[in-house]
Order: C-alpha cells, then sequence, then structure tokens
C-alpha cells in the first residue's frame, strides 16, 4: 500500500507543477498578481509530495519491501541500512527521483531567498522551472516508475552493485546533481528575462549568487566522483574521460565560461547575448548529459541499460527545453553589438578569451563524446576517441588558458595598462622559473611533465599571491578583499593546485606489481613495504581476504594498511585497495590474487603497490575552486534589493510592462 | 532577426538529428549483436607487431585457416578489467584462440596490465596509433570479434563479454563458424 502511496505522490506533484508551470507565466503575461501569487505555494506543496515519494522510497529499502520491483533488484536483506539509503539513487529510477528532488530543493530555494525579486520576474523564474519539472515528473510516471510492483515478492533481493557500495557514492550523485540541476535555475533566469524583455544586465545580477552555487555544487560532485573512482576501481586512476565523465565535465566547463561571462555583463553591460546563450548551453548541457546516459545513444561500455522508449522521451523534452529556450532566443536576445565596446588591453578582452578557450574545450569534449555516432550516421564507421584524444587536445586547450589566467586580475575594466601588466608578469615568470629550478632540483623531478605542471602552477599562484599584495597595498583596509574577490583568488588558487596535482601525479609516480610472499619486502623510494600475509575477514554482506603491508620510511615504522579482496553474495569480488594519504604522496596497495602452489592463504599473493605524490592536490584543488565559488556567491554586493524593479527598462520586443514591487510581495 | 542569432538553434537542430538517428539506429538494430556492418564481410587486412615481440609481425593472412577470436583491449581501459576475468574462465572452453587486440596502449603498459592480471590470449597484436582499428569499425574497448577460417568476421560483440553473453550468443557463433568450414 505504502509504494502506491509514493506514486500518488508523485501524480499530486505533476499537478501542482502543471500549475507552477503554467498559471504564474499567465499571471505575469497579463500582469494579474493573484495568479503569480500562485507560483510559491505550488512550489511548497510540489517540494511536499515529491520529497514524500522519496522518503517512501527510502523506506521501502530500509523495510526490504521486495514486492517493489526497484528495490528487489538494487538491494537484498545483508545490505547495511546506510547502503539501503544509497541504493535508491543506485539505479535509473531512482537516479531520475534523485533528480527532481533536487529540483525542488532548488526551486524550494529560491521561493524562500528570492524573495527581492521584482513578482513578474520571480513569477516567471518560477514558472519556467515548474515546467522543467513537468517534463521529469512525466517522464518518471511514463518511462521509470520507481514503484511499480513485482508479484509475487521474491524472497530477497538482487544487490546493490558492490562497486557502488562505497562511502563515496553516498555522496557522490546528489552534490553532482546539485550541480547539474543547480544550472537550471540560471537557465530559468535567462529564460525569464526573455519572456520578460528584461535583456539588459539587471537580471545577470540576480542570477550570479545561484550560478555560482551550482557551479561549486558541480565541482565538489566531480572532485567526488573522480575519489570515489580512484578509491574503489582499485588502478590508482582518477579520470577515465569517460562518456559518463564527460557528461558531467560539459556542462562544469560551460558553467566556467558562464560565471566569468556574468561578470562581464553584469559590471560592464557587455556580453549581453552571450551571458544568455551560455545560462542556456549549461542547463542544455546537464540534459544532454542525462540523455546520453540514459538513453543508451551512445553504446557505451558505462552507458545504463537503453530503452528507446526513454530515448524518444528524452529527445522530445530536449526538443521543447532547449529548442524552445533557443527559439526563444533568436526572437528576443538581445543585440550583440550591446553595452561599451571593448579595449584590445582590458579585463574583458581576457575574459572574452578565456570564455571562447573554455567554450572550445567544451565543444571539443562534445565532439569526442559523439564522434562514434557521428561516424555511423555519416557511414565512416565507429571511429574510434579515448584518452589520447581528450588529453592531448585538452592541455594544448588550457594551455593558453593557464598562460593568461595571472593577467586578468591585473587588467582593469575598460582599459588596463599595458606597462603595469608586463611589469608584474615578468615578476611572476621570474618568481615562477626560480620555484620550478628549486622544485626539479630538489625532487630529482626531469620529466618534462612534472616541470610544465610545476612552471604553470606556480605562474599561477605567484599572479594570484601578486595580486592579493597590491589589493594589500592599494586599498585601504576593509574594503581589501570583498567576498567576490577573494572567491576569485582562492577558485584561481585552486586551478594552480589542481594543475600541480594532476601533473606531478601523472609524471612522478611510481606503480609496482609485485609477487611477494609473508616476509618480504619492496622498496620504492625511500619506502619499503613489508608484506606480512593475508587472512579472513568479513564485513556485513561481504567476506574479505585482507592483507597486512607494514611500510617503513627511513628504517622507521610509518603506518599499516589492509587492503582487502571482498566477495559478496552473489560471487562479485571487489578489490578495495588501502590508502596511507599525505599532502605530498598517496602510499596505494591493492591486492591481487594468490600465487601459492595450492592457492593457500598463507602463500605468495600477487600485490600492486603505488606511491603517488601530490595525488591529493588533485582533489585539493577542485575543492579550493568549490570554495571559491561558495565564497564569491556569498559577496552582499550581489543581494543588494534590486533599485532597478521600477525603473524603465530597455525591452527590447513586446514584454509586458515592468512591474512595481507590490505590496504583498514583501521583502 | 540576424543570423547569429538563429545559429544556436541551427546547430542545436543538427543535434537533434543525430540523436533521432541514434535512437533509430539502436532501436532497429539490436545494438550488440549486429552493430556492425563488417558482420559477414571480409575483416579488413593487418599486419601488426606483436606484444611480446615487437619484431615481429602478424598479418591477417597468417591466421587463416583456423576461426579465432579477436577481443580489443588496452590497459587504460577500466571495462576491459571487468571483462579480464571472464576471459581468464573460458579461454580454454572456448574451442578457438583467443587474440588480443591491443588498442592504443603504450606496449610497456600493456605487458604490465598482462603480467599483473594474467594472459589469456595465445597471441597479442599492438595497435598504438588505432590506424588499423579504423579498419575494423572499433569504437572503443573492450570489443571482440569472431572470425572465421576464410577470413569473414562472423560477429562482432560491444562492451564486455559476460557469461551470459558467451553462452548465448558467443558460443553458437562459433559452432556456426566452426561448422561453416
Amino acid at each position: 500500500m505504502i509504494p502506491e502511496l509514493g506514486q500518488f505522490a508523485l501524480i499530486l506533484a505533476l499537478l501542482l507543477a502543471l500549475a507552477q508551470g503554467v498559471l504564474p507565466l499567465v499571471g505575469a503575461w497579463r500582469g494579474n498578481s493573484r495568479l503569480m501569487a500562485v507560483a510559491r505555494p505550488a512550489v511548497a506543496g510540489q517540494a511536499v509530495f515529491v520529497l514524500l515519494a522519496f522518503v517512501i522510497l527510502a523506506w521501502a529499502f530500509l523495510t526490504h519491501d521486495f514486492s517493489v520491483a526497484y528495490v528487489a533488484q538494487n538491494s537484498n536483506l545483508q545490505l547495511p541500512w546506510y547502503y539501503c539509503i544509497t541504493a535508491v539513487w543506485g539505479a535509473h529510477e531512482g537516479s531520475m527521483l534523485l533528480w527532481v528532488s533536487i529540483l525542488n530543493v532548488w526551486m524550494l530555494a529560491l521561493a524562500i531567498f528570492g524573495g527581492r525579486l521584482p513578482p513578474s520576474f520571480a513569477a516567471r523564474v518560477l514558472g519556467v522551472l515548474g515546467l522543467v519539472s513537468v517534463g521529469f515528473l512525466l517522464f518518471i510516471l511514463l518511462t521509470s516508475d520507481p514503484f511499480g510492483r513485482l508479484l509475487p515478492a521474491p524472497p530477497d533481493g538482487v544487490d546493490l552493485n558492490p562497486v557502488l557500495q562505497d562511502p563515496g557514492m553516498a555522496f557522490h550523485p546528489p552534490v553532482l546533481y546539485m550541480g547539474y540541476v543547480g544550472f537550471s535555475v540560471a537557465f530559468a533566469f535567462a529564460v525569464a528575462a526573455l519572456l520578460e524583455g528584461r535583456v539588459d544586465e539587471t537580471w545577470v545580477r540576480w542570477a550570479r549568487p545561484w550560478t555560482n552555487v551550482a557551479w561549486g555544487f558541480l565541482s565538489l560532485g566531480i572532485v567526488a566522483g573522480s575519489w570515489w573512482a580512484y578509491d574503489e576501481l582499485g588502478w590508482g586512476g582518477w579520470w577515465f574521460w569517460d562518456p559518463v565523465e564527460n557528461a558531467s565535465f560539459m556542462p562544469w566547463l560551460a558553467g566556467a565560461a558562464l560565471i566569468h561571462a556574468q561578470a562581464v555583463t553584469e559590471k560592464r553591460g557587455t556580453l549581453r547575448a552571450w551571458t544568455m546563450l551560455l545560462s542556456i548551453f549549461a542547463f542544455s548541457l546537464s540534459l544532454l548529459g542525462t540523455f546520453l546516459v540514459r538513453s543508451g545513444v551512445l553504446t557505451s561500455v558505462h552507458a545504463f541499460a537503453s530503452d528507446p522508449r526513454r530515448g524518444v522521451f528524452i529527445l522530445l523534452y530536449l526538443v521543447l527545453v532547449v529548442g524552445g529556450s533557443l527559439l526563444l532566443y533568436a526572437i528576443r536576445a538581445p543585440k550583440v553589438a550591446s553595452g561599451r565596446p571593448f579595449a584590445a588591453i582590458s579585463r574583458e578582452t581576457a575574459l572574452l578569451v578565456a570564455n571562447l578557450l573554455l567554450t572550445a574545450a567544451c565543444a571539443m569534449v562534445l565532439l569526442g563524446t559523439l564522434y562514434p555516432l557521428l561516424g555511423e550516421a555519416l557511414h565512416f564507421g565507429r571511429i574510434s576517441v579515448g584518452p589520447p584524444y581528450f588529453g592531448s587536445l585538452f592541455i594544448a586547450l588550457m594551455a593558453p588558458l593557464v598562460l593568461l589566467l595571472p593577467a586578468g586580475p591585473f587588467l582593469r575594466w575598460g582599459r588596463g595598462d599595458p606597462r603595469l601588466v608586463l611589469g608584474m608578469l615578468a615578476r611572476c615568470a621570474v618568481a615562477a622559473v626560480i620555484i620550478t629550478v628549486a622544485f626539479v632540483l630538489v625532487m630529482q623531478a626531469f620529466d618534462w611533465r612534472s616541470v610544465l605542471g610545476c612552471i604553470a602552477a606556480a605562474w599561477i599562484i605567484c599572479g594570484v599571491v601578486a595580486y592579493a599584495l597590491k589589493r594589500w597595498r592599494d586599498t585601504p583596509a576593509g574594503r581589501r578583499y570583498p567576498a567576490e574577490m577573494l572567491g576569485m583568488l582562492l577558485a584561481h588558487a585552486g586551478v594552480a593546485v589542481f594543475i600541480a596535482g594532476a601533473m606531478l601525479t601523472t609524471s612522478l609516480s611510481v606503480q609496482r606489481d609485485v609477487r611477494m610472499a609473508t616476509g618480504e619486502h619492496q622498496h620504492i623510494g625511500r619506502y619499503d613495504f613489508r608484506f606480512d600475509g593475508v587472512h579472513r575477514d568479513e564485513g556485513p554482506n561481504w567476506v574479505a581476504e585482507q592483507g597486512t603491508v607494514t611500510v617503513f620510511r627511513d628504517g622507521e615504522k610509518l603506518t599499516v594498511l589492509h587492503p582487502q579482496k571482498r566477495t559478496y553474495p552473489r560471487g562479485q569480488v571487489q578489490t578495495e585497495a588501502a590508502v596511507d594519504a599525505g599532502v605530498f604522496r598517496d602510499l596505494y596497495v591493492a591486492l591481487g590474487k594468490p600465487l601459492g602452489a595450492d592457492g593457500s592463504v598463507d602463500g605468495a599473493w600477487s600485490l600492486r603497490v603505488y606511491v603517488k605524490p601530490f595525488v591529493r592536490w588533485i582533489w585539493g584543488g577542485g575543492v579550493l575552486i568549490m570554495l571559491g565559488a561558495f565564497c564569491a556567491a556569498a559577496d552582499r554586493r550581489l543581494r543588494r534589493v534590486p533599485s532597478t524593479a521600477g525603473e524603465p527598462l530597455a525591452a527590447a520586443g513586446d514584454g509586458a510592462p515592468p512591474q512595481q514591487l507590490s505590496p504583498e510581495a514583501g521583502t | 532577426m540576424s543570423l547569429g542569432r538563429i545559429l544556436p538553434l541551427a546547430g542545436f537542430a543538427v543535434l537533434v538529428a543525430l540523436f533521432g538517428f541514434g535512437i533509430w539506429w539502436n532501436t532497429d538494430h539490436a545494438t550488440n549483436y549486429v552493430p556492425s556492418p563488417l558482420v559477414g564481410k571480409a575483416a579488413p587486412a593487418f599486419d601488426l607487431p606483436r606484444l611480446q615481440q615487437p619484431e615481429q609481425r602478424v598479418a591477417k593472412s597468417d591466421l587463416l585457416g583456423h576461426a579465432y577470436l579477436l577481443n580489443v583491449f588496452a590497459s587504460w581501459c577500466f571495462a576491459c578489467g571487468e571483462e579480464h576475468p571472464v576471459l581468464m574462465a573460458h579461454r580454454g572452453s572456448l574451442g578457438v584462440p583467443l587474440i588480443g587486440y591491443n588498442y592504443k596502449d603504450v606496449p610497456d603498459d600493456a605487458r604490465a596490465w598482462l603480467a599483473r592480471h594474467g594472459n589469456p590470449y595465445s597471441e597479442v597484436i599492438v595497435d598504438r596509433s588505432g590506424r588499423t582499428a579504423i579498419d575494423f569499425g572499433i569504437y572503443g574497448a573492450p570489443e571482440t570479434f569472431l572470425v572465421d577460417a576464410g577470413g569473414i568476421i562472423r560477429y562482432k560483440h560491444i562492451g564486455p563479454l559476460t557469461p551470459d553473453i558467451i553462452a548465448d550468443e558467443l558460443m553458437p557463433a562459433i559452432a556456426a563458424a566452426r561448422g561453416a568450414r
């Protein structure tokens, strides 16, 4: 009975989403404030029912209700309770429910914190989001019902894929979706601005904090996914250019371009059309990612079970949402040559170049991801691309960006002073070279990748530090580091830390695949790994062979590692690597298989031993980027009451007249 | 309405057409069974170095006369690690030689990978540039081709082989290929 309530809650949520998607938009068009006022209660009601459905599905997992097909396929009686909860988003149907739940969290946040927006604009934003929600709820109800029954109920369920039974999996999808879905807010702001004819820069200021928060979550989600892959897949890699990863990386690149374009538009009034287009692109790429992963158009080895019905539905949905917004853009977009002209040497020019590079990188990833499909359509066969294509092209596109990055902040809006910038950059370059030479000599790292990575990171860090110092000197106390600028400095430092981590790990990692008998030693650099044998261990739903490896450095005992090889009830074997994490290096040990003559537990084993210097910096950089995005979003300047609400607007087209702040809107 | 404004819409229309094609193609063609126009046709000619003795080469003509399986793998390929234990378990019962096709890989990495996990292949050939892979229509790793004694591709599977696929699809295809001699 309870699962049917979940389905019923979803149907009610769909009806409320319809009301939220239609009435406020009509109200804003007609100037009817009663219809506009429907938006907020509808959001609240929809959120209650969607979250209720979510809780009911989680409850079905916790109570092992195997009469629900989705529960029976993705859990069993031995599954510990915490993985029962994460199993909710362990497969397709539940992932979609998570998607729509998080959309509701965002809409709720908008309804609560968006009180300062002009009522007609707020009504349009919530209306657009309501329509987005209608599509996803319909998708769940028509093609991906998580509450479908399986009668008679089996006595026990199948299992959650052991790869997903990891703390990283509890964390990664919700955070990633917070980012993905968060771009729907920037999208809704852009569409609302187009509908209203408010195509100047005011809406961009309102959209900026939301975009920054969404992008921050997306950064964290990608970092969490990468860390999970490193930890769980057992071979020490952290990025694979797999279609599923690309699906999350494309919106990230578009989002990075978007937050920089928003800065230009908000501060200078230029790039209006471009900012609008990027707002649409970032969310479209999120939807596209969902489409690519869920529809099976790419016969990827990672793509989920394909169902053409789902593919057709998502394609129609894409046509309506993306096609509709692009059509609106074609009709209503601001003139491209709006705002003040650009000087060749100015901050806006630097940001424009950065935008072009980020967008080009995004297009490159899109092309690489779609290439096999393209090849099939044009009948030249499925052309293969892989890490070689992505890696080399990505580095080629990012190199000029790295070169440009320290210069950006030193350039003034309007017209920068080339002598000042060049002087600063010359000092940064000298400092970066000195740091690199010192590092290379100390670490004895002469590989070109470590040299390049170190010099790029040092170059960016020097630029960030130099700019922070300049602000300290030139600006009176209290106004030196507004949150927005602090966020920029943090995020740029994060880019440097990431580059250092990625390049140094790639070039300096030492990997050994060794046969080790009990008591045997293996030396890697200053580290000495001693294998102390294997014994059996047992968890809630697995048995494992657990190795013991004692690590010494310079003769002193450093740590004891316990890599495992787990066997789950249905016979799936899962390697759990043991990692001793450190700021400057990770020690990573994974257990292979027994090599003893009789395969006995006390014989020799094959082991994989890695020393991975600076690998934490990859994720540390990502976390810094996230902190920077959140910090910038907290800038009070962006939350000021919009004074433009009552002023005449530079309306293009026949949008509704701007509304006065009505009494019931409140602040 | 200027061109610049319609351009995004036009670009999106091209994408939609591509995706529509993708869905139609995947609905019309059982994805894993006959995804390649090459099935039923002669395998492309190749001449590639061996992994363990790079100075020796293996050509298509060297392999004519008996059926064999060509399994595309690479050390960078995560799904190949999933497939690998299946290959190790079934290599003896396939009834045909299993030849590894090392795809866009660094030979040292590939050798280390096979040393670490075990080598299920009777022979491994190296396509480092991926040039020959284009002739085969290889999209990524892992993929598996069944080539019969006459050099005709009889079966192709995209993605990791599983015990079910081996039992339900591959073994019947091997039996048919051997029977056709």
